[in-house]
């Protein structure tokens, strides 16, 4: 028998297609999640802090699934209910169900980051003069990033990994692709093998991309450069 | 009705309460799925730590790609390949066993490291000082080295445990039904999402919330210089 695997390639790599681009717009979300939430929840004011931490105990307390068929299914309901359209288009509930999921693992890898700044350099950036703001963006954070990547490197490979459940809301991912074409062909070993090879190459590549920005935000420790 | 417990659709409040003992049968499901799960994770998590660890590295570095590669790819396809696959070669499991299976596998690549992390923690010089003492290797690892470690293991998998938790809906894709599949029904048939839906959410909040401070605790209370094994 011929192997169909080249016929099942096309359609594969277009589902490959959306689950990058999901993956890299959930990803950006979720690292704008994790720096609002992660330095509001060091925040002096109260209700950041409190509004902070509800976020991320949510968001990493409830279930990603759970998350997803809440935004695709549950929201439109309570729109209608206050008379407001609130149907998400399921690439919209998808991003915004994994980018408020990892932003909230990731909020807690930028404060925990934050936290491990040498006090000194709060103290220097007081002596300088610097306002609370300035310590903030200019000192504290450029040394903490470094801190973050390792754990960063591992939330993106775990955001691509997620993205496969938004096949469940119908989205045409990688996943989504497949499971198409093993209703129509039932080549079950064949299928399943090659996405899972193809969900690796795409981690391992993922996994190398975080290295290399890893290395590049290394300079930003202090006494180098 | 579903499970013998009919619902009342008077308004959200009734709704919520004539379901809560449909959800509970599912989170009945859930939490047996989370168990078993974690079980298979603890064991074949020990075989690849195990397996990491050998001299020879004809086996060691097998043992490594198997680990990175489950790692790497999602639980949802490993579930399909498990529920699809296996039984081309005849093996018919029931989806709560494959689903219980799928989860075991996807989280021993972690508890692997654990382990593994949890063994290496242990200083140096403890290997040293039963060295001197003339111990020998198999008595410093279960005597010294394991006792010293099991404090430092068991948080770690107790986080586990807890993701596991969070992981079980995905198993709602090949019927089981837990407590997302079971609130997904009842939304289906009362034409109400956001009641199930909210209150599934709700429930798994409650539940990570006591048990990350369960984790948190023993965490504090374990005690730091080792627990034997007898």
């Amino acid at each position: 028998m011929t192997p169909h695997w080249i016929e099942y390639l096309p359609p594969l790599i277009e589902g490959a297609w959306v689950t990058l681009q999901l993956t890299v717009f959930s990803t950006f979300l979720g690292v704008v999640m994790a720096f609002l939430f992660g330095v509001g929840k060091l925040s002096h004011n109260p209700f950041i802090r409190a509004f902070s931490v509800a976020y991320i105990e949510v968001f990493r307390g409830t279930s990603l699934l759970v998350q997803l068929f809440w935004l695709y299914f549950a929201l439109p309901l309570t729109g209608q209910a206050i008379g407001i359209d609130l149907r998400l288009p399921p690439v919209v509930a998808g991003v915004l169900a994994l980018g408020l999921n990892i932003g909230a693992y990731g909020a807690e890898v930028v404060r925990g980051a934050i936290q491990s700044v040498h006090p000194g350099q709060h103290e220097a950036a007081l002596a300088l003069n610097f306002t609370p703001r300035q310590t903030m963006l200019g000192v504290t954070i450029p040394q903490a990033v470094p801190e973050m990547m390792p754990a960063f490197g591992n939330l993106a490979v775990q955001n691509l990994k997620d993205t496969a459940l938004v096949s469940l809301i119908s989205l045409g991912d990688m996943t989504f692709r497949a499971e198409q074409i093993r209703n129509f062909t039932q080549d079950s070993t064949v299928i399943y093998t090659m996405l899972l090879f193809m969900y690796f190459g795409m981690a391992l590549v993922l996994t190398a991309i975080m290295r290399l920005l890893e290395r590049r935000v290394g300079q930003w420790r202090p006494g180098k450069g | 009705m579903l499970f013998g417990f009919e619902w009342d659709t008077t308004n959200a409040l009734t709704l919520a309460l004539s379901i809560l003992p449909i959800l509970m049968v599912g989170l009945w499901v859930t939490l047996q799925a989370t168990v078993l799960g974690f079980f298979v994770a603890l064991v074949m998590g020990m075989v690849l730590a195990v397996l990491k660890g050998a001299r020879s590295r004809l086996v060691s570095w097998p043992a490594y790609a198997v680990t990175e590669f489950i790692r790497d790819t999602p639980l949802l396809v490993q579930l399909f390949f498990l529920y699809y696959v296996l039984p081309e070669y005849g093996i018919v499991l029931p989806a709560f066993l494959t689903g219980a299976l799928a989860l075991g596998i996807q989280y021993s690549a972690y508890t692997s490291e654990v382990y593994r992390a949890g063994l290496e923690a242990v200083g140096h010089d403890q290997r040293e000082a039963a060295r001197a003492l003339n111990l020998s290797r198999a008595r410093t690892f279960t005597h010294v080295i394991v006792p010293q470690a099991i404090p430092r293991i068991i948080p770690a998998m107790g986080n586990y445990l807890v993701s596991i938790m969070k992981d079980v809906p995905v198993l709602s894709v090949v019927t089981v039904l837990e407590m997302l599949n079971v609130a997904r029904i009842v939304g289906d048939r009362t034409f109400d999402y956001l009641v199930p839906l909210s209150m599934v959410g709700g429930i798994y909040l409650i539940l990570t919330l006591v048990a990350s401070s369960g984790v948190r605790w023993l965490d504090r209370n374990l005690p730091n210089q080792g627990i034997p094994l007898k």
